[in-house]
């Protein structure tokens, strides 16, 4: 089982959702988070002053899936999620130990 | 370069726009006008009894006609002031500080509610109107004694003395909450509760009595050294800002400062703020007619062409400076405006309100963002840089700009600012304005002293981190798992 995570633009994470629920993926968790690989922020003014704001709003979804689906959802997000830009993200994967599902306890893939 | 030469541009462009004032003619005069004079010269006929009894009981039910309509506008005037402290200014302030701080700050507001309100009924308002001392008032109505539903003539001839104290009151709440904006996010609330207790009584009580109390040395009614101050700018304003920027120098700056940016959390709970302010405002100014009449509609045009007219120059220095007009600048400056018309309201043309809006804001807007950069103290949410400020270029521009046919306040001979070439009021103003700097700067440095050494006066390091709501009140804004 490998844990996909991938840190993506907030405006294209409405396609990657659709393109997943289509991949066949079942299940995802979201968070809004902030940061930057190598993007530069930009400036605000408060009261005359100026000050950079480098971390930058972007969604983080996570999966965990089993092995045979890992390129297809990988080449799935590369698809949807890409602008060409820079700040398009990153997808990190790691490997999974256990999964178990809580309301019946079951274990290893059949839990995913 | 090219920025200078806007800005420039700019100045010349408000000084022009000023030179119409001095041609202003208003068509209408706001003043009440006198009474017609009788024409019956010699020998009146009998009169019957029943229809003396008549014309007895029409004039009585003329004069309860006008006293419903000053009362109903004196009343609702009463309620929008204390609307601009709660919530208007909690939720201006409110946004403007971080997250953490945001209860406190409200709750700093808002405690003023409770505690003027019972330092008022008990001996404020005696303080403040009583009597007829040149400095303070006296004890004559301490608990309200002798407040009823009859007017008092020196003040207000048709309302109720009820009506009359509490509108005062309201702007007695009002004023020390202006200062909690200078020691945003450091400042204990057990020692805001002591330091406004003293204020109230070493600052505002005086201040009050000089400029509209009978008797007083300022007061524009008969005082030894006339001031123009038709809603407080120096009894609100200039006390407040500059009591401000004293607890901001004497305790420091909030960790952090200036490196570390601290912008507002919420510019839209600070938004809502300044529309209810500038709303209520009109209550602050209008009301301060004390009737219903044309002067209440003259001070009325004049506070919102002052809004207007600072919003529009705040704005328009902020978009040759930055590029851009911020939200949090078109607000600001629209409050800078109304604080530096509060003491023209009722004595200057529209025209001339619209000029001190656009020189207000410009100024402001330099005080916030150049002289604050300068001497680096943390005046956290701006309260010198608009109240202090403002309300010193508002009391010297009343001087210049009152004019008789708007409000003949010296008698229907006299003039009565610069545009009369009443010249020497431009001095009476310097006067009360110095005499509101240097009773704020004393009984500030009085009252902080004492407070220091009794409560305490800033929270510790570590309370400053954790943030004020969980420690001075044990409670969050925003409770995000819930």
């Amino acid at each position: 089982m490998m844990k996909v995570e991938a840190v993506i633009q907030p405006s294209r994470f409405e396609s990657v959702k659709e393109a997943l629920r289509e991949a066949g993926v079942e299940g995802m968790t979201v968070t809004e988070v902030r940061g930057h690989g190598r993007q530069k922020g930009h400036t605000e003014v408060y009261r005359g002053r100026e000050y950079t704001v480098d971390l930058l709003p972007k969604i983080k979804v996570e999966l965990v899936i089993p092995d045979r689906l890992v390129d297809t959802v990988v080449n799935t997000i590369l698809k949807s999620a890409k602008t060409g830009k820079i700040g398009d993200g990153k997808i990190f994967l790691t490997r999974v130990e256990e999964a178990v599902r809580i309301r019946n306890e079951e274990r290893g893939e059949n839990a995913l | 370069m090219s920025r200078a030469l806007l800005q420039c541009s700019l100045a010349v462009i408000t000084a022009l726009g000023a030179l119409p004032v001095w041609a202003q003619q208003p068509s209408v005069s706001a003043a009440t006008p006198a009474p017609a004079s009788s024409s019956l010269t010699t020998a009146k006929p009998e009169v019957p009894k029943e229809v003396s009894e008549k014309l007895e009981s029409l004039e009585q039910k003329v004069a309860a006609a006008q006293s419903s309509g000053d009362n109903a506008w004196m009343l609702m005037s009463a309620a929008m002031v204390l609307l601009m402290t709660g919530p208007g200014l909690a939720l201006f302030y409110g946004g403007l500080v971080r997250r953490k701080n945001t209860l406190a700050i409200m709750m700093q507001s808002f405690a003023m509610m409770g505690l003027i309100t019972v330092l008022w009924a008990t001996v404020g308002y005696s303080l403040c109107f009583g009597g007829s001392g040149p400095v303070i008032g006296d004890f004559a109505h301490a608990f309200l004694r002798g407040v009823g539903v009859a007017p008092n003539p020196d003040y207000a001839a048709t309302i109720p003395q009820l009506t009359f104290m509490i509108y005062q009151l309201m702007f007695a709440v009002i004023t020390p909450a202006l200062i909690t904006g200078a020691t945003a996010e450091r400042m204990k609330f057990s020692g805001t509760v002591l330091f406004m207790t003293l204020w109230f009584f070493l600052v505002y009580a005086p201040l009050a009595h000089m400029v509209w109390g009978k008797g007083g040395l300022l007061n524009a009614n008969g005082g030894r050294i006339p001031c123009l101050d038709f809603a407080g700018g120096t009894v609100v304003h200039i006390t407040s800002g500059v009591s401000a920027l004293v607890c901001a120098l004497y305790m420091g700056k909030r960790l952090g400062f200036p490196k570390q940016p601290m912008p507002p959390h919420s510019l839209v709970l600070s938004f809502i703020g300044a529309c209810l302010l500038w709303v209520g405002w009109f209550g602050f100014n209008a009301g301060s007619a004390l009737a219903a009449g044309g002067l209440a509609s003259s001070a009325f045009v004049a506070t919102h062409f002052g809004a207007a007219g600072a919003a529009f120059s705040w704005s328009a220095a902020e978009w040759i400076r930055n590029g851009k007009a911020s939200a949090l600048g078109a607000i600001s400056g629209a409050v800078a405006g109304l604080v530096a018309i509060t003491p023209a309201a009722g004595f200057v043309a529209p025209m001339p309100a619209l000029a001190i809006g656009l020189v207000a804001g410009v100024c402001c807007y330099l005080m916030v963002t150049k002289v604050k950069a300068v001497f680096a103290y943390d005046d956290a949410l701006d309260a010198f840089g608009v109240h202090g400020a403002g309300g010193t270029v508002g009391a010297l521009l009343t001087g210049v700009f009152a004019q008789s046919v708007i409000n003949p306040i010296f008698g229907p001979e006299n003039g009565v600012g610069a545009l009369d070439r009443h010249w020497g009021q431009v001095g009476n103003q310097l006067v009360g304005i110095g005499i509101a700097w240097g009773l704020a700067l004393v009984g500030t440095i009085v009252s902080l002293k004492i407070t220091d050494l009794l409560t305490g006066f800033r929270v510790s390091e570590e309370h400053e981190v954790q943030g004020l709501d969980v420690t001075q009140h044990g409670e969050e804004a925003y409770y995000l798992e819930n």
